[in-house]
């Protein structure tokens, strides 16, 4: 349950981000193409908050207050977000955006290929399902990395910038919870320490294609997947629950 | 089936997209199983709704409409049918071999046939178009932008 929450949790935070461009985008089509991924995400989350629901309502033997994609998304605090550090960070300029997307979409891309064998029939659908919008986001950002960094002294400069202040937070991606160590023996979840090789050299790969020097630091900050977060995830989780908290259960 | 369009592309149905796995019959209960085209695609939620008003119509007493999502939609369920019907409207339908399923970057572009002049000349604009199952072209032809329904 933990892990489905993780992974729900990473999907719908860097969605909820990202939308924060439509309307705002460099030019139409770059506005778009960010919407759409955040589509993409929104759309893989619903798929992880249904199942988790579906977990959470079987463990319990009680009919009022059933779980749903809703209530999981929109009534949880801060504290129980499960998000990795990384998609929580303010949306930053086009460079910050561009390149946390093609940090995390090279991660998702690894990890959803392992995870449709995965001995969960319902972590695999949803991997196998969402594989190839993944395969869509990674050339589509990594396209715009190469584009900024071996670009004009202006872009080089942002996007070296947005490296330097990112770099930090990717340790979360190659380092398992505890929650995922506890699910290996049983394949259910995927390793990530076996993702760490391929995902630093597809990183390797582009950023020397962009003229980009490989950060040296090696600290990482973590905790986010243990549910200590940064300042941040609190303003963007009163931003989407707002409506919800003030006026529950509201449709449109 | 045929009778329900998909909202976005209303040429098309249901049958069109290849987005009907199995149907089952018991009585006059009926379960059709869907799959999503894509994980976030807002049009499922109408498509089953429009697949539950039209079978309650036909006097079907009790319809379930399942959604599964393994094995994962492909543009290669598509009919050769709905692609043309697709190429009438003005969308230039997904290519019948697929070539977006890798990471590598800057690769070709594919060969994309204008729908309004038929010429091959055309150029990708964006990935992403006005949904997501569409990218953005423009043929050095004829000048016309028009839809591709991408490879998926």
């Amino acid at each position: 349950l933990n892990y489905t929450l993780h992974l729900a949790d990473n999907a719908l935070i860097l969605g909820q981000r990202n939308a924060e461009w439509t309307g705002h985008g460099p030019v139409l089509e770059q506005d778009i193409a960010i919407s759409n991924i955040s589509l993409d995400l929104i759309g893989q989350a619903r798929n992880f908050y249904q199942y988790a629901a579906t977990l959470i309502n079987q463990s319990t033997s009680q009919s009022l207050n059933r779980s749903t994609e809703d209530t999981l998304a929109y009534l949880r605090n801060e504290k129980e977000f499960k998000n990795c550090l990384l998609v929580e960070l303010k949306k930053g300029d086009w460079a910050f955006t561009v390149l946390r997307q093609f940090l995390f979409s090279t991660y998702q891309f690894y990890l959803y290929q392992q995870l449709q064998k995965s001995a969960d029939a319902m972590l695999a659908a949803i991997a196998e399902k969402s594989l190839k919008e993944v395969t869509y986001h990674v050339r589509w950002s990594a396209e715009w990395v190469i584009r900024l960094g071996d670009g004009t002294t202006e872009s080089n400069r942002r996007i070296t910038g947005a490296l330097h202040d990112l770099w930090p937070y990717t340790g979360e991606l190659t380092g398992n919870a505890g929650y995922e160590t506890a699910l290996l023996a049983e394949n259910l979840a995927v390793d990530l320490t076996t993702l760490k090789e391929l995902w630093m050299d597809k990183i390797k790969e582009v950023l020397h294609e962009a003229t980009l020097e490989l950060p040296q630091n090696q600290w990482m900050q973590t905790g986010g997947k243990e549910g200590n977060h940064t300042e941040h995830l609190g303003f963007i989780l009163a931003e989407m629950q707002y409506l919800q908290r003030t006026y529950p259960g509201v449709e449109w | 089936m045929e009778q329900v369009p998909d909202p976005e592309v209303p040429v098309l149905s249901v049958i069109d997209l290849g987005i009907v796995r199995d149907v089952k019959i018991i009585g006059d209960e009926i379960e059709i199983i869907i799959t999503p085209t894509y994980s976030g695609c807002p049009a499922m939620d109408v498509i089953s709704m429009e697949i539950r008003m039209i079978l309650l119509e036909r006097g079907f007493k009790k319809v379930t409409v399942t959604s599964i999502l393994s094995p994962a939609w492909t543009t290669d369920w598509m009919s050769e049918a709905g692609k043309e019907k697709l190429r009438l409207y003005g969308i230039a339908p997904p290519n019948p071999v697929q070539t977006v399923c890798d990471i590598k970057l800057f690769a070709e572009d594919e060969a994309v046939q204008c729908p309004h002049c038929k010429s091959y000349n055309t150029k990708l604009v964006s990935q992403f178009g006005s949904t997501a199952c569409k990218s953005l072209y423009k043929c050095n032809n004829c000048l016309e932008p028009f839809d591709y329904f991408k490879c998926h």
